[in-house]
């Protein structure tokens, strides 16, 4: 059966019980046609970048599924008539991720905009001095 | 497009021009393939991944063009998709109005 990944959005005034229970729910959707659902991740409570019906921030559960494609038409059918679903994204991939997704990952690098790290490199130990000509990446392209 | 030449200290170096300068690399250097995605260690982009494809975002949330980034055609096809999900599920802005100045 082909794979996929399915990401969730609940709204922000559902509580956390409720998103779980919906959780469950879509997951028997998926069972009760024929698939399996590998992984369940909570993201929690996260803010959203831009305003999705009114909501600045949203639950987020991805799904990792085995499952006919009947069962993901089935799954996306049930979570677009679902007022407490904001939006949901369904992607057919290669492989399954068993661990944590990027998302639950302790992240250490820094978040840097481009170009620091590389301009860092060509100069070596040299110590950063302010150039006008270095202004941000963004400014000059934007 | 005429301001080229000032920008080619950062964009991906090109045989020659400035290899032997000062600059800590020190030495010639060829022209090496550092597309930030390819080799071992490279990163998967993963549209999951919004510490990583904001790299590839300018401060008002466009997508850099990878003659800037480095990034092999391949793997900014790939990227663009990526940050196309992640904008879709509100992981980043499709544009970002508070930081930045540019238009």
């Amino acid at each position: 059966m082909p794979l996929y990944e399915n990401v969730f959005i609940a709204r922000q005034d559902v509580p956390v019980s409720q998103v779980e229970a919906l959780t469950a729910s879509f997951a028997d959707i998926v069972r009760a046609q024929g698939g399996q659902v590998t992984k369940t991740e909570q993201w929690g409570l996260r803010n959203l970048a831009y305003r999705i019906k009114k909501n600045k921030k949203g639950h987020y559960v991805l799904f990792n599924l085995d499952a006919p494609a009947e069962a993901v038409t089935e799954l996306e059918r049930t979570m677009s008539l679902n007022e407490d679903v904001l939006r949901f994204l369904t992607v057919r991939v290669e492989t399954l991720e068993t661990e944590p997704s990027a998302m639950l990952r302790k992240d250490e690098r820094a978040d840097r905009p481009f170009g620091e790290r590389e301009r860092e490199r060509e100069r070596g130990e040299r110590p950063r001095r302010p150039r006008s000509e270095d202004a941000p990446e963004a400014g000059v392209e934007a | 497009m005429s301001d080229f030449s000032e920008r080619s200290e950062r964009g991906p170096r090109r045989s020659g021009g400035g290899g032997g300068g000062g600059f800590g690399g020190g030495g010639f250097r060829g022209r090496p393939k550092n597309c930030p995605f390819s080799g071992k260690a490279a990163p998967k982009i993963d549209y999951k991944d919004v510490h990583l494809l904001r790299r590839f975002i300018s401060e008002r949330g466009k997508i850099v063009p990878s003659r800037i980034t480095a990034v092999s055609a391949k793997k900014q096809r790939e990227l663009a998709q990526a940050i196309k999900r992640a904008r879709f599920l509100a992981l980043l802005p499709y544009v970002d109005k508070r930081s930045g100045t540019g238009g």
